[in-house]
């Protein structure tokens, strides 16, 4: 479903994070959000999530997100933040099932389908030979794996993650955000992401969303926005840009 | 929905693990992993003739066997060879597959492929919930809790037979006539004195170790106390305010009056807590709690200054037991253990989904706040009720939540219950060793408690600290 966010003003503690941010992720999508620290871009997706008190819209698929009972959003957006609380001693399919409380009643208990769907979830990650695990007994790639897998069994056609990628090595990273890739193909699912990585962004993403300073400086395609002009003046960063194989640019830092 | 750019790829398992590079470096410490899992596998399959749906969910956990095991559930001993024979081959497989990417071997995605059409048909399968109260840990409880009644119904001055006791109980249920040869004074010592004081020691215990594991879920602290919040001391200038006020026996008045305070403590810290902030709610709570409480006790202890002859008094309270229990008493109390009791116990899920935090819970659909107001009130409830009939016990909350988890699991749905039963299994034996050790006195229910409580917690502590480091 397309998400559309139309001048969006986020103040957190008397200070303005977010000043007037418009943008429109179309149905089934990848679209990335970059920007510097501080830039604001956790703060727009939690925002979208309605946990900020926020001025603006915010439509799923027309719908206003703000106008929407908690349970009724969660069953629209999914969520996986940058550093999870992952309680302690909780096993893997435990943790999973949190996502099916959108569909469980507030005092009740979860029914053979949430069950169901929790494992087909844990399944379709690889993630089955795991389930029994405490959380604190997994590495960070599987980590990061299941926390898509609760955001999963949600079955939202939105997912927003904050940095998926953060403290993965190199080939971790590229495992999730070809896993992300290819749920969002099967699934038909709409995906906004925060990343600090310029050049895995412009790899995955249909649309980059670049915030500095609070506002959208620029947006579009990933070659028409990661440019050595744009880079050098919102990240003060010296970088090459080459065009690679297939159209989308990669990134490589110059010394001074 | 497919953007022109890429090709929509069949499936998920078959391409990502040709994506992912080599990384033979951790195929050693996987094949270490493997075999221990197939050991388990196996301790899993002794338990069969107890519960075999047991079984179906710990094969699913060896994708090996994920096919036998399920068809042939009575065919228990055949499974468990299966097992034992894949568990046998998993080191090798591991060492076939080097690429494997430290997470699961590649013989898991094979059989999950296979298997992928069946997880939808058979809802009842899957691994195993751990957030649900299993049978086992619930009957030891229960068996736990009746063997420390019926102890604490025999031991006492009177020598009243075990015999004797059991008949006299049973004489009570409609329809039964048993004779239980005891006078009336018997009759008496056991239904007047005895019973009471044993059925309060229970709830007592178990509305503290219930309300601990409440506030413990809220806070997200496995060291919430249930007098964390301002309870303790406001119950404390409510039963001195009457002992002082009040000339000669004030009756019910003390528990009444330290009921009314507790909850003035809690309500006093809420409101402090809610008006100083807005971001870290559970900690804004907690120090507002800390500080309701310094300044009750500070009113408490100039009001017993101001007349210090009831100073006898106010400390037998303060230090807490159940001696003075009586069938009254009881019913005052039962309505509002009741009710605490199935708040607590019907939020159990909520405080699962609320230990990933608040904002995760708000994105989950959960009104945190809402959850937690709910969980408050019923937890300083049911402390309330528990500290207006016997004083300040300290540590039952603390200790029997925290061995409760460390023996059955973390989630609330099982600590819960279980800290309920458990907590008033442990106040009854406490209140038993209080009036057996320097019988015919009696030590303060709370001075028990603490003397057992402080150890413990050193040991629980010691030994989790082994657990991170190991």
């Amino acid at each position: 479903m397309t998400v559309a966010v139309r001048g969006l003003d986020v103040s957190l503690g008397g200070r303005p994070v977010l000043k007037g941010v418009s943008l429109e992720v179309p149905a089934g999508s990848w679209t990335a959000v970059i920007g510097p620290n501080g830039a604001g871009k956790s703060t727009l997706l939690r925002a979208v999530l309605g946990l900020l008190p926020c001025a603006g819209e915010i439509g799923v698929a027309g719908a206003d997100l703000a106008a929407m009972k908690p349970r009724q959003r969660a069953r629209l957006v999914a969520y996986a933040p940058q550093s999870p609380n992952l309680p302690v001693g909780m096993s893997v399919f435990d943790y999973t099932l949190l996502g099916r409380s959108p569909y469980i009643p507030h005092l009740g208990r979860e029914s053979a389908r949430d069950r169901a769907i929790a494992g087909e979830v844990l399944d379709r990650l690889d993630l089955t030979g795991l389930a029994d695990r405490p959380l604190d007994h997994l590495s960070g790639g599987e980590r990061q794996r299941v926390v898509l897998a609760r955001a999963l069994a949600q079955q939202t056609s939105v997912l927003l993650l904050d940095e998926p990628t953060t403290a993965l090595d190199i080939g971790h990273q590229q495992q999730v955000m070809e896993l992300i890739d290819q749920l969002r193909l099967s699934d038909g699912l709409t995906v906004v992401t925060t990343i600090h990585d310029l050049t895995l962004a412009g790899q995955y993403a249909d649309d980059l969303v670049l915030l500095s300073g609070g506002r959208v400086a620029a947006a579009g395609a990933p070659a028409k926005v990661l440019t050595r002009a744009a880079i050098q003046e919102h990240f003060d960063a010296r970088v090459h840009v080459l065009p690679g194989p297939d159209g989308r640019p990669l990134l490589s830092l110059e010394r001074p | 929905m497919t953007p022109p750019d890429r090709e929509p790829s069949p499936a998920v398992r078959e391409d990502a693990p040709g994506d992912v590079p080599a990384r033979p470096e951790k195929a050693p410490a996987r094949k270490q992993d493997v075999p221990q899992d197939a050991k388990d596998v196996l301790q899993d399959t002794a338990d069969v003739p107890q519960d075999v749906k047991d079984v179906q969910g710990a094969a699913k956990d060896v994708p090996q066997n994920a096919e036998n095991v399920p068809q042939d559930t009575k065919g228990v001993s055949q499974g468990a060879q299966d097992v034992r024979e894949d568990g046998e081959d998993v080191p090798q497989d591991a060492s076939d597959v080097p690429q494997d990417a430290e997470d699961v071997p590649q013989d898991a995605r094979d059989v999950s492929a296979r298997r992928r059409g069946d997880v939808l048909a058979g809802p009842g399968a899957g691994p195993r919930v751990r957030g649900r109260l299993r049978p086992l840990p619930l009957v030891v409880a229960l068996v736990l809790l009746a063997a420390t009644l019926l102890a604490g119904l025999v031991v006492g001055a009177a020598g009243l037979p075990v015999s004797g006791i059991l008949a006299a109980l049973a004489d009570k249920v409609p329809f039964v006539h048993v004779d239980s040869g005891f006078s009336v004074v018997d009759e008496n010592v056991l239904f007047q004195l005895r019973v009471p004081r044993v059925l309060m020691a229970a709830l007592v215990g178990g509305m503290l170790s219930m309300a601990g594991a409440g506030y413990q879920g809220v806070f997200r602290n496995p060291l919430a106390d249930p007098y964390l919040l301002g309870a303790a001391a406001g119950a404390g200038v409510g039963a001195t305010l009457v002992i002082v006020v009040v000339p000669g026996d004030p009756g019910y008045g003390v528990p009444l009056a330290a009921f009314a305070g507790a909850l003035l403590g809690v309500a006093m810290a809420y409101a402090l807590g809610s008006a100083a902030g807005r971001g870290n709610r559970a900690a804004t709570l907690v120090l507002a709690g800390v500080a309701v409480s310094s300044f009750l006790s500070a009113v408490q202890t100039f009001m017993q200054q101001v007349k210090a002859e009831e100073l006898q008094r106010i400390y037998s309270w303060i230090l807490g037991g159940v001696g003075s229990a009586d069938w009254h008493q009881l019913a005052l109390v039962a309505p509002y253990s009741l009710v605490s009791t199935v708040v607590l116990l019907a939020h159990g899920r909520l405080l699962d989904v609320l230990s990933v935090g608040d904002e995760e819970a708000a994105s989950l659909g959960l009104s945190a706040a809402r959850v937690r107001l709910t969980v408050l009130l019923a937890a300083s409830l049911a402390t309330a009720t528990a500290v207006a009939v016997s004083g300040l016990i300290g540590f039952v909350g603390i200790v029997v939540p925290h061995a409760v988890r460390r023996l059955a699991g973390g989630s609330y749905r099982v600590v819960l219950p279980l800290s309920l039963l458990g907590g008033a299994a442990f106040l009854e034996l406490a209140d038993l060793v209080a009036r057996t050790v320097i019988a015919p006195g009696e030590l303060p229910l709370g001075v028990v408690t603490a003397f057992v409580g402080g150890p413990f917690f050193v040991a629980v502590l010691r030994a989790s600290r082994r657990q991170v480091e190991t």
